[in-house]
């Protein structure tokens, strides 16, 4: 069987929305056997903080007061955090974390700073250098 | 239910996509070939992602019962 191409996804909003679509087409792909790679830059990054991330990003504007309300109750219905859609994916599979290195100097941050799915840091052309296929910026 | 023996049995009732699929998944790590394995789920996701996931890692889905509010897939580990 050939190689299933990697998912390649870039993280640059750090609303709780959005990190949990990149989570579940993360997790979604490592289940169906592709290599997942993670790039994360500017608030997706800095909702990574350790100290943070599990704490309430907000949603992104376009879901307004109404939106915001439904994926609050979603989530308590659920019980599901992205965080563990993340930590799920990691445990099945081929998945890659890496924090952008340029975010990381603007934020004065360090790896120590982060959670610890964080896998390190890295510049722009390392993760262009794995990002074989296309790449998805979310 | 026929009178198959179920080695384990997961309620993933209430859970979100893709956490039933990802409950199956461990399970089947964990479990031993020939193993069958039920999985209840009322995540409408499910019922594509698991005969997905199931075909694509080349183990067996004996079946699927539809009961009110969720389904049961019960799965055989083929290798």
């Amino acid at each position: 069987m050939a190689e299933a191409e990697t998912l390649s996804l870039v993280l640059f909003s750090g609303t709780d929305d959005r990190l949990e679509a990149a989570a579940v087409l993360a997790a979604g792909a490592a289940a169906m056997g592709r290599k997942v790679n993670l790039f994360l830059q500017y608030w997706a990054l800095d909702a990574f903080r350790k100290d943070a991330i599990r704490k309430d990003h907000g949603v992104s504007a376009e879901a307004g007061p109404e939106g915001a309300a439904l994926l609050r109750k979603a989530r308590e219905t659920s019980g599901q955090h992205w965080v563990d859609v993340l930590e799920q994916a990691r445990a099945i599979g081929d998945v890659s974390i890496n924090a952008c290195a340029l975010s990381m100097q603007h934020f004065e941050l360090a790896l120590e700073d982060l959670d610890p799915m964080v896998d390190g840091v890295t510049g722009v052309a390392a993760f262009m250098g794995e990002a074989t296929g296309p790449i998805t910026f979310i | 239910m026929s009178t198959r023996e179920i080695a384990r049995t997961i309620d993933a009732r209430g859970m979100a996509c893709p956490g039933p699929l990802m409950s199956l998944i461990g399970a089947i790590r964990e479990g031993a070939v020939g193993d069958v394995i039920e999985v209840l789920s009322s995540d409408e996701g499910s019922k594509t992602d698991i005969p997905a996931w199931i075909k694509k890692a080349s183990h067996e889905l004996v079946e699927v019962v539809e009961e009110d509010g969720f389904a049961c897939f019960v799965v055989r580990k083929a290798r």
